[in-house]
């Protein structure tokens, strides 16, 4: 059971019989529930799975129903990773004692949380368990606001963002601050492995968790999650979304290998203004007013400048 | 499931997903496995639908880009073979038409009332314009 399972293609992946379930109340066209059916298929070992608080987790367990076909747990919301470290803790304990039922089984732990559990919320939490190196993966949904609770902004809301506590107006353009760089600072606890990871490229996701579940110690992933309800666009145009961040660079796909050794693991073949991303989305309308234009400029050297940063660190190998 | 009052419920509840004991959950099909009642695979979110897709199997190359981008599981495939739409648990958002590669679409959105076999003989011809 323990090895890896074998994806070559789309059509072999489509072999796997999912364990997560539908009937969940995300809002339809979410990109929560794809990332998570990509990671759970990506394995066929047990699973040991928990969620903070959040769209994902107040949407698949809504009493009496649970949309998880594996141990899943939902405690707090700051807690998801250091619940999961704990069951992983006891498991090589018992391990250890031999005192493990079914022992050549080899189950895989994995948390969950949103950007603001894991931004905000789960900082501390999930640094203390990347540094004390548990055998366990962290994935961030990344929708860069608090969904759940109608649109907050959380330090992964992006400059130029409309959120409910940065609104734009006649006097404001919305979120005035950057966006943390949550990759940099994971990589920083030179954790094993951290990449980060978008739902269109299937491939290339599968690829790094599967690269993550065998790799002993902790394991950081960001996934990027459009948000139908808060970015403001039409749920059909999930995928789009995503395909435009993945090739405006607005969100690179990378890896991190014990925090120095650096991949860059998709390049664009044509690269995408970052305009026609930000006009894909409701959040940043206001954004094509004259004077925010400004900004749209603004935008795309930021983006520009992250993309010669990382290609310059992959290049030193630091 | 009857409905529960505030002060019924268990503190620190836990649902399980499947009746009796299951061994190899990720080598078992859906329609193997022996759902709960708790399971959110018995309820249904087909009343949330507007539009819902329609499946000309006609045209489909089953590459399966709709069954791993639907987020609601709905797309059923069986030996690498696109078989069907979940309807209990399809949500409409219309992911599997904008990703389907093939021309003329093998899956396109139709409203909630409109009729499958007759959507299905009047299928858009092969537009010529986007090839």
């Amino acid at each position: 059971m323990s090895e890896m399972k074998k994806i070559k293609n789309l059509k072999e992946f489509s072999t796997s019989a999912d364990r997560f379930e539908g009937a969940n109340l995300l809002c339809p066209g979410c990109a929560h529930s794809i990332i998570v059916r990509e990671i759970l298929n990506a394995t066929n070992d047990d699973l040991v799975l928990s969620a903070s608080t959040g769209c994902l987790e107040v949407c698949t367990a809504v009493y009496p129903y649970t949309s998880w076909d594996a141990s899943w747990i939902h405690i707090g919301f700051e807690n998801s990773s250091t619940a999961v470290a704990g069951a992983e803790a006891m498991y090589n304990a018992l391990k250890t004692k031999g005192r493990l039922k079914q022992p050549d089984r080899n189950p895989k732990f994995v948390a969950f949380g949103g950007d603001g559990a894991s931004y905000d919320i789960g900082f501390q939490w999930i640094s203390g368990c990347m540094e004390r190196n548990h055998n366990m993966m962290y994935v961030v949904l990344d929708n860069e606001v608090y969904a759940n609770t109608g649109g907050q902004r959380s330090s992964s809301t992006p400059i130029g963002s409309s959120a409910t506590t940065s609104p734009a107006g006649s006097i404001s353009y919305g979120e005035k601050m950057n966006k943390k760089d949550m990759m940099g600072i994971m990589a920083a606890h030179h954790i094993p492995y951290a990449a980060q990871v978008a739902p269109n490229k299937w491939k290339d996701m599968v690829k790094k968790i599967q690269k993550g579940f065998a790799t002993e110690g902790a394991v950081f992933i960001n996934a990027v999650s459009p948000c139908t309800t808060e970015w403001k666009f039409d749920p059909k145009d999930t995928m789009m979304l995503t395909d435009l961040a993945t090739d405006s660079l607005v969100f690179p796909l990378y890896e991190v290998i014990d925090g120095k050794e650096f991949n860059i693991t998709y390049r664009p073949k044509n690269v995408v203004p970052v305009e026609e991303y930000l006009a894909a989305q409701g959040r940043f309308k206001h954004l094509f007013k004259d004077e925010y234009k400004y900004l749209i400029k603004e935008w795309q050297e930021r983006v520009d400048a992250n993309w010669a940063y990382l290609q310059r660190r992959e290049e030193a190998k630091v | 499931m009857a409905k529960k009052g505030w002060d019924e419920f268990e503190i620190g509840a836990m649902l399980r997903t499947f009746d009796g004991s299951i061994d190899d959950i990720a080598g078992t099909r859906q329609e193997d496995r022996s759902y709960s009642e708790n399971s959110s695979y018995m309820a249904s979110v087909a009343d949330w639908r507007l539009i819902k897709p329609v499946f000309n199997k006609d045209y489909c190359i089953d590459c399966q880009f709709c069954w791993i981008y639907c987020p609601d599981v709905s797309i059923i495939s069986r030996d690498k073979k696109l078989i069907g739409v979940d309807m209990d648990h399809c949500k409409g958002c219309g992911i599997c038409v904008e990703v389907c590669p093939t021309n003329p679409k093998s899956l396109l959105m139709f409203p909630e009332q409109a009729d499958e076999e007759t959507e299905i003989a009047q299928w858009p011809k092969k537009d010529e314009e986007e090839a």
